[in-house]
């Protein structure tokens, strides 16, 4: 890495404070050259021969305060922008919203970060976060002044790396059984609670061109997330994916298969096409998260009900995943702005937001005095509420290694649906991810 | 005669400058300097465009795949070289071997397909008939289609339960559940049936327009040497359209194999792998597990394929020129 020939000297970028501590200044000076040069994105540059031109840090204005995040949707970003009015008037200052598409924000952050113009406030996805933490990225939330007071553990691991909490979350969600009421009360069937249950449930729903249960397989994120409630609930584990336990989950969603009660497209199927085929009534039963709620209830006519997701044996414990965005405070360098910054993830996660947020978007509230006031306003979501005070973080065993497992667990089931044994294709997953490829 | 013409050209040129510099008397280095330094001022935009935009990224991109490049060095601008590790320990992964073969299949298939239609495609559209004009213009909107759109609308129409594909097949007679995206043997020929789709337009496009180019007369002694129309076909119109077929060839693949928003919006590179290519492997490992040096490694070996492919069009192009 050199420095870039026609990079403008330091003294031309202004509000470029440079802070970060360093032994000697030698190098402090090379690296502040460092970070001015094109970043080449390697794909893109490979590809599109892209680059992106990091000039000299944006200059920071006192008193307006950005927060980042994903909130593209035009509910999200207005439910997010009425928060940041309501915390601009009680801290004083001025917050600007900047939403970016989920897929690109962590690219889009670490860019930032070259080229020191972060935002203030970043929110990322909890299973995101433990790779910037780890980068350096972020300031310990605890050192800037907010506690973990009223915050169930699980959601404190969830927005923890390394034993530190780095991520404030407002609201989580998890998945859950979401079922067509109508079509179980014809069939005069109950709700599943049990693997062997929900087998026979969906074998009796299946007729025609309806499936008795859809989920998402697929080769991404959203099919690994789905699979984790099996995973758990059997007592399976990330850190040794060629356990009995893992396998059996596997085995179970192949049953499902065999039986003809999943489609044979749920490999292909990310967790929107899912809730597709449910609203269209191809499926009876599914699983999916709260997120899916107001497009469901935009649907006339459909009445739907939801439970937890179905265990191993009576008695066991229904094991989901957690899902959702933290608010974190990136390492800008500028500690006031920092101190600032926590203010903010403190107003925006204050159990009056957190109800807010949550009741709009269907998610539960993180804090537990929060949760209980949730639960009286949303009765029909309280099979949720259970389902989250077991619910797990996916990247506390894990941390940042946690992309490398969920390529290799996606590989594998997918391997295991088309028709290789869950064993075979599990071994050669763990295989993978010990060997760091 | 194109000697004598060149070397008047080149003596009209001194005298031309030599009125111009009239005014202020100037020696013939000095004239001479003047008309080098305003050629290279004529190349300069080109070549500064070239080093910035092309040449910059090649070179970091080529460095980049012998550092350990995670996203610390975003924080700390430090990238420390880590000698052939990040080639290594990509050669050994099995994903790679696959994706390559992957890539290879895709390309070929993909060439083949796009070619052979678009060509029929071309001479058919040689002949007058109504609505010509009409219909070579429809058959140009898969190209108008952003790649990621057809990409999510193909995925609809494969679906296996419900997409139209199958159902249509189902209503003829045909078996109507074709696992077109859900089989590992049967994802890569779907997604190769998408590309050649959106490939046809520019092939059918290229060659025509090559047609164009092909003397009427020529047609015409063959037929009264009453060659039959397959005859003609190959022994008139193909050699004649031998530089077209190159160029479309050379430029579909060079497209073709660096494949990854349509597999990206298709399958994800699912089920199990069986779509992953050379394009989206580099974007596994660069955007999904941040480790830039290996996607940095599998891009450059993409840049070397295609760069293998270039060199072998801009020699054919200037055996043409000559």
């Amino acid at each position: 890495m050199g420095a870039f020939p026609w990079g403008r000297p330091p003294s031309q970028c202004k509000g470029t404070t440079v802070t970060e501590p360093s032994p000697d200044g030698r190098l402090r000076r090379r690296d502040r050259r460092t970070r001015r040069i094109v970043v080449p994105l390697t794909v893109v540059s490979a590809i599109v021969a892209g680059t992106v031109l990091s000039g000299c840090g944006q200059q920071r204005d006192p008193d307006v305060y950005t927060v980042m995040n994903s909130s593209t949707d035009e509910s999200y970003h207005r439910w997010d922008g009425d928060t940041l009015k309501r915390c601009s008037k009680e801290l004083g200052i001025t917050i600007e919203q900047q939403s970016v598409p989920a897929a690109q924000l962590m690219t889009k952050a670490l860019r930032m970060a070259s080229s020191k113009s972060l935002p203030d406030v970043l929110q990322l996805d909890a299973s995101e976060m433990p790779t910037f933490a780890e980068a350096g990225g972020l300031i310990p939330l605890k050192d800037l002044g907010l506690a973990t007071t009223d915050i169930p553990e699980g959601i404190v691991d969830f927005g923890s790396y390394d034993g530190e909490y780095y991520g404030a979350a407002r609201t989580v969600n998890t998945l859950a059984l979401f079922y067509n009421k109508d079509i179980l009360d014809k069939a005069g069937l109950k709700v599943p609670t049990t693997w062997d249950e929900m087998r026979d449930t969906a074998k009796e729903l299946t007729q025609g061109k309806r499936y008795g249960l859809a989920l998402s397989a697929g080769g991404a994120e959203d099919g690994v997330f789905q699979f984790t409630p099996f995973m758990w609930s059997n007592g399976g584990d990330e850190t040794e994916l060629d356990s009995p336990e893992v396998a059996g989950a596997l085995d179970y969603w192949k049953a499902l298969l065999k039986d003809g009660s999943l489609s044979k497209s749920t490999v292909n199927w990310t967790q929107a096409d899912v809730n597709d085929q449910f609203m269209a009534g191809n499926a009876a039963m599914m699983i999916n998260g709260p997120w899916q709620v107001e497009t469901l209830n935009a649907k006339k006519g459909l009445d739907w009900g939801i439970a937890q997701i179905p265990v191993p044996e009576a008695g066991d414990d229904s094991v989901g995943p957690l899902g959702g965005g933290v608010l974190t405070v990136p390492n800008t360098g500028d500690s006031e702005r920092e101190k600032t910054a926590a203010k903010i993830i403190g107003c925006m996660a204050s159990e009056q937001e957190q109800i807010t947020y949550a009741l709009n978007s269907w998610m539960v509230p993180a804090n537990t005095k929060a949760a209980a006031v949730w639960r009286t306003k949303a009765p029909e979501l309280a099979a949720l509420a259970g389902q989250v005070s077991t619910a797990r973080s996916r990247t506390a065993k894990v941390g940042a290694q946690w992309s490398s497992v969920s390529l290799a667990l996606q590989s594998a089931f997918q391997s295991a649906l088309t028709g290789e044994s869950s064993e075979a294709a599990l071994k050669r997953a763990q295989r993978q991810v010990t060997s760091g490829n | 005669m194109s000697s004598t013409t060149a070397s008047a050209a080149t003596a009209g040129a001194p005298q031309t400058a030599g009125t111009a510099a009239a005014k202020k008397p100037l020696s013939p280095q000095g004239a001479k300097r003047r008309r080098q330094l305003a050629q290279w001022g004529f190349i300069a935009p080109a070549v500064i465009f070239m080093a910035l935009f092309f040449g910059y990224p090649l070179v970091r991109n080529i460095v980049m795949s012998f550092q350990d490049y995670s996203p610390t060095t975003f924080f700390t601008g430090e990238a420390p070289f880590n000698g052939t590790d990040n080639w290594s320990n990509v050669f050994s992964d099995g994903l790679f071997g696959k994706a390559l073969w992957q890539t290879i299949l895709f390309t070929v298939g993909s060439l083949v397909g796009q070619f052979c239609i678009g060509l029929a495609l071309a001479v058919f559209f040689t002949r007058r008939f109504p609505l010509n004009g009409i219909l070579r213009s429809l058959i140009l909107l898969p190209w108008l289609v952003p790649m990621v759109v057809s990409g999510i609308v193909w995925r609809r129409i494969f679906d296996q339960d419900t997409g139209v594909l199958n159902s249509f097949l189902g209503t003829i007679g045909l078996p109507g559940d074709t696992p077109w995206l859900t089989s590992t043997s049967m994802a890569l020929v779907s997604v190769i049936l998408v590309n050649i789709w959106i490939g046809i337009p520019f092939n059918m496009v290229i060659l025509y327009g090559g047609l164009q180019e092909v003397p009427k007369e020529l047609h015409e002694a063959a037929a009264l040497d009453g060659a039959s129309a397959w005859r003609t076909f190959r022994s008139v119109t193909l050699p004649m359209l031998k530089p077209v077929i190159t160029v479309v060839l050379v430029l579909g693949f060079m497209s073709t194999v660096k494949i990854l928003d349509l597999v990206l919006a298709l399958t994800d590179g699912g089920p199990a792998d069986s779509t992953q290519t050379l394009g989206t492997l580099t974007y596994q490992n660069s955007f999904v597990q941040m480790d830039f040096g290996a996607g940095a490694v599998v891009g450059n070996i993409l840049i070397l394929i295609s760069a293998v492919f270039a060199v072998f069009y801009l020699r054919v192009n200037r055996n043409e020129g000559k």
